[in-house]
């Protein structure tokens, strides 16, 4: 997850990379995406994955998948992430990711584990969540 | 504390190292509170890999929680369990993990699924009995975990789907249970019932069902079913839609799903979202597989997403292409394509364009000549970039023609071949790999035809040679052909009178650094000195594609080994079982061509180690500054930490036979190498372009084409044009297995190596005939291990001087090996670039007094060849200055080791 400027606000990698790898990686990404418009295509090719990537104002998803991934559904997947944040937070903006980062790990790993799409009842992300918040 | 970990996690998303604070997150794990626990799950989880030393403290801590009354800690230990362990802890939380599938709560039972999916992952051993467990979870009573449990079953299915060909019904159940919205509201998205879960299902059934028509059947009617129900007009049921198509187009084809697929895939490519239009070309390339006229009432709104400015789409569209090519339209579209390579940047891409217009090129080409421009625009555009494998096949497509074809057409080939190159050699900055075919079809075939004179030709080389002169394969490609050239003159009779600027040339060669341009250049001046009818032998005309036999197993040499087996020398023991012959290993893995030196090893081999185990010992005892070596320790690091001390300190006198120990064990060690040139490097060597070459263009500087500017948008009508081109002959679908060449083309590279044959074949038996008497001399000391200092030079002369009397080729080429061994026996200490200097002082000690008698034998033999320096004791002490200076010839020219080893 990246705001406009290109900073990282949230990632969670599913393969070991060292720190630099990440580094190295998360810019080439970004600065491909970022030069995208509107009307072009949400997916771009990046060496052998296929980055799917969604705006919502000064905020970029970006997904890496690999190449038989269904790229509409990951669209998707991240707007059911947004979606699951929105409950959460009440109109979701860059600043409760910011201050809140734990919890938006803890929804995306109960949503995601092993790079595998696992759970998508808003209800079920949400409740561990919460629970833990009560505690 | 838990605001602290939560900012490290920042620092390190941001690209800081933050391992200072790695511990306190272990430390967080054991936390009371249940929020700051999960914080510190989570921050090690964002830290930690799973091979990292801080792992073990927290295994511990995750037993723990795996016992918790709190489902939340389980979950939490769950989580980080997916992450953290690896293949030596997973037996300690594995009893746990089966424990907690049939915990009572659902996400617990879904977290232990994915553990488990996690270690298959990671090594599928250690779950094979388990594997039961994820069918069961499949009928769950909870649709999440119904839902992750189908993330290791496509894992399972995907590697063995014969084992899971009964979960057929089952899956096509849940399916059709998901599509008719039995499930709980909750898993509902944009009014579509469950879509991932939907997703899943429908690529587990492609699996299942390709071309396998009983299972294909069951699916039909639920597949038919959700490509009803699908909304299209949201994106998630444009998702689920492409999916049902790629299973349609995976599955046995069903005349009725492949209409609704082809309806669907219009609906995507009419649409204005470029995101339908992507996936629509993608699901486009997947069905016309199977009803390739679907592609026909397309083909506008494939043009269109062509021209679109957009980088992603174009690529898809291209790939879609790719798979559409057909012999009627094959021209188009790798024109298109090659446009297309000129007009990005991207390395790895254009790699991947490259390399597919050749195998396009090589599968469809509608005529010789059209495939060898398309494949000089490809070399010329992208020549750094593509195999080198499709250079050496370019080569022997022209070398072999194509088959079928008759003669003239073959020579019409190849010089239209000729003409091209010596067209394009005139632009300035060509790649490499092009410019290594260029100077190979030059020198086999630049004069075949009469058309142009040798000298022209030459001079076109020289200014190769000249212009690139950083690049040395591309010098060696064109000395050797320039030796070809010369040699076919001579052949026929002609005098031969060498430009100038070939005689710098050469010059400037035979000072060479490189030492396999030093000895092509050598080999040159030798050839140059010979008779024609010798010449004829050596280098018969256009025959690169003669066969030449390599007695791999060497059987000549057998009753020599009987022989020395019966002495008592030690069978050979394979490479593989010999423990330490690391460095050997590696060299012989770069040469993939021949395997031929093989045989020669038979007894040298075991030399070095015997000896240097037995020596060393005493020498660590004689010698308090020695260092004691282990006797683990292979052979040539032995050598080095013995000799280096003793030379050094120079003077007593166990210290002065250690090193002459040493010496003799090096050349002990050294011995296969002589023969194995002389028998081998004689067959290989010389015409052969082909087979030298592999593998050491990796340091060549990447040279970036000027492109031209891309094509413009063309209008209308063109586009209409370019249509018809493309989608022209769509009935004509079969892919037609290319014109003869194609055929040939996969096999055989190994096989024959281009290189002249008979001839030298006899005059490398001939040598191999003498060596075996002189190798038992070698073998015989060493394996009695005893110790005579001298006795290896004396044999070293033995196994040389008989090769001065064979025939005047092979007299040659054992020179050329011969002055060659040092340098051999330098390359192979010195793959460590630290050993310069105790090399030198090596080869010093060897051009000593002592050693006289061998130079002696060996000068004999350079007057007859008096091409080269004074004698070989100069070369050898001019070749320890070069080394001193620095020069590393190992690594750099893997070529060398090739000619030499086979």
């Amino acid at each position: 997850m990246v705001n406009k400027q290109g900073q990282t606000r949230l990632a969670q990698y599913y393969e070991w990379l060292t720190l630099e790898e990440r580094r190295a990686l998360e810019g080439e990404i970004v600065r491909k995406c970022l030069a995208r418009n509107e009307q072009q295509c949400s997916f771009v090719e990046h060496r052998n994955y296929k980055i799917v990537y969604r705006r919502y104002a000064s905020l970029f998803f970006l997904v890496g998948v690999d190449n038989d991934e269904n790229e509409l559904a990951i669209l998707e997947f991240i707007h059911l992430l947004v979606e699951t944040m929105d409950r959460h937070f009440g109109n979701v903006c860059e600043l409760d990711i910011m201050f809140h980062l734990e919890k938006a790990h803890f929804m995306l790993e109960e949503m995601v584990m092993n790079g595998c799409i696992v759970e998508t009842s808003k209800a079920n992300i949400l409740t561990p969540v919460q629970l833990l918040e009560k505690t | 504390m838990k605001e602290y970990i939560i900012r490290l996690v920042y620092v390190e998303m941001l690209g800081h190292d933050a391992s200072f604070g790695y511990i306190h997150a272990v430390k967080m794990i054991h936390d009371d509170s249940l929020l700051v626990k999960r914080t510190g799950y989570l921050a090690v989880t964002l830290f930690l890999n799973e091979d990292h030393d801080l792992i073990i403290l927290i295994v511990n801590t995750i037993q723990k929680d795996l016992k918790s009354d709190n489902y939340l800690v389980v979950c939490a230990a769950l989580n980080a369990v997916c992450k953290l362990i690896n293949e030596e802890t997973i037996p300690a939380v594995l009893p746990q993990i089966v424990e907690l599938l049939a915990h009572p709560k659902e996400a617990v039972r879904k977290k232990a699924i994915m553990a488990l999916h996690r270690f298959y992952q990671k090594s599928s051993s250690s779950v094979s009995h388990l594997v039961s467990n994820f069918r069961k979870r499949l009928c769950d009573n909870d649709p999440g975990v119904m839902g992750a449990t189908l993330c290791p079953l496509f894992d399972l299915i995907t590697n063995d789907v014969n084992s899971y060909k009964d979960l057929v019904i089952s899956f096509v159940s849940i399916l059709k249970q998901v599509a008719e919205r039995r499930l709980p509201k909750a898993y509902d998205y944009h009014q579509m019932p469950a879509p991932f879960i939907q997703i899943k299902l429908l690529k587990i059934l492609a699996l299942l069902g390709s071309s396998d028509k009983q299972a294909s059947e069951n699916m039909y009617t639920v597949v038919g079913d959700i490509f009803r129900k699908c909304d299209s007009s949201s994106n998630i049921g444009n998702a689920v839609l492409y999916e049902c198509i790629c299973c349609v187009s995976s599955i046995y084809p069903n005349h009725k799903l492949l209409e609704s697929a082809a309806d669907a895939i219009s609906r995507f490519l009419k649409s204005d979202s470029h995101n339908l239009k992507y996936m629509g070309i993608d699901a486009l390339g997947r069905l016309i597989k199977i009803s390739p006229e679907i592609a026909e009432q397309h083909q506008l709104a494939v043009i269109d997403c062509l021209e679109d400015p957009d980088d992603t789409l174009k690529r898809k569209t291209f790939e879609l292409l790719y798979k559409m090519t057909k012999s009627t339209n094959v021209e188009v579209i790798v024109d298109r394509m090659i446009d297309y390579m000129n007009s990005i940047n991207d390395n790895h891409y254009k790699t991947e364009i490259a390399s597919r217009c050749v195998e396009l090129a090589e599968q469809f080409a509608p005529s010789n000549q059209w495939f060898i421009q398309t494949m000089n625009k490809v070399f010329e555009h992208a020549g750094d970039l593509v195999n080198i494998k499709v250079a050496h096949n370019l080569m022997r497509l022209i070398a072999e023609g194509f088959g079928e074809d008759d003669d003239t057409a073959d020579s019409q080939l190849r010089s239209s071949a000729v003409e091209s190159y010596l067209h394009i050699l005139g632009e300035p900055k060509l790649p490499s790999v092009f410019l290594q075919v260029i100077c190979w079809v030059l020198g086999e075939y630049g004069t075949a035809d009469g058309k142009y004179s040798a000298s022209y030709i030459t001079g076109k080389l020289c200014d190769v040679a000249e212009a690139y002169s950083n690049d040395e394969t591309v010098k060696a490609y064109a000395v050797t052909a320039l030796m070809k050239i010369y040699a076919f003159e001579i052949a026929a009779g002609r005098k031969v009178d060498m430009l100038p600027e070939c005689h710098s040339l050469m010059e400037e060669f035979l000072a060479s650094h490189s030492t396999d341009l030093q000895q092509r250049a050598y080999e040159l001046q030798a050839v140059i000195g010979l008779d024609a009818h010798a010449v004829e032998s050596i280098l018969p005309s256009d025959a690169s594609c003669e066969d030449i036999e390599v007695d791999k197993a060497l059987s000549f040499l057998n009753d020599y080994i009987q022989e020395s087996i019966e002495k008592g020398a030690q069978p050979y023991i394979p490479e593989s079982e010999r423990t330490g012959m690391l460095n050997i290993s590696n060299f012989r893995n770069q040469d993939h061509h021949e395997a031929s030196s093989h045989g020669l090893r038979f007894e040298a081999y075991e030399l070095p180690k015997q000896t240097v185990q037995a020596r060393i010992p005493p020498a660590s005892l004689a010698s308090t500054e020695l260092v004691p070596v282990p006797e683990a320790m292979y052979p040539r690091e032995s050598y080095q930490t013995t000799t280096v001390p003793s030379v050094s300190s120079d003077a007593a006198s166990t210290e002065l036979k250690l090193r002459l120990d040493g010496v003799q064990k090096r050349w002990g060690r050294q011995t296969h190498f002589p023969s194995t040139s002389t028998s081998n490097s004689t067959s290989l060597k010389t015409v052969n372009g082909i087979t030298q070459v592999d593998g050491s263009n990796t340091a060549n500087s990447r040279t970036r084409e000027t492109y031209d500017s891309r094509k413009q948008v063309e209008i209308s009508p063109e586009k209409q044009k370019l249509a018809a081109s493309l989608f022209g002959g769509p009935s004509k679908t079969e892919k037609k297995s290319a014109t003869g060449h194609k055929s040939s083309k996969p096999s055989s590279h190994m096989v024959k190596s281009h290189a002249p044959k008979s001839s030298m074949e006899v005059a490398s038996e001939k040598t191999s005939v003498q060596q075996p008497p002189d190798l038992l001399d070698f073998g015989e000391p060493t394996v009695k291990s005893t110790a005579p200092s001298l006795d290896p030079f004396k044999d070293l002369e033995g196994l040389l001087e008989p090769t001065t009397q064979v025939s005047s080729a092979v007299n040659h080429s054992s020179t050329a090996a011969v002055t060659k061994s040092p340098d051999i026996m330098g390359l192979y200490t010195e793959t460590t670039a630290g050993a310069h200097h105790k090399d030198s002082d090596i080869l010093s000690g060897l051009s000593k007094p002592p050693m006289t008698n061998m130079v002696g034998g060996t000068t004999t033999m350079q007057v007859a060849q008096s091409s080269k320096g004074p004698n070989l004791k100069d070369s050898l002490e001019k070749d320890a200055l070069v080394r001193q200076i620095g020069v590393t010839p190992s690594s750099q020219n893997p070529n060398l080791f090739k000619d030499i080893l086979g």
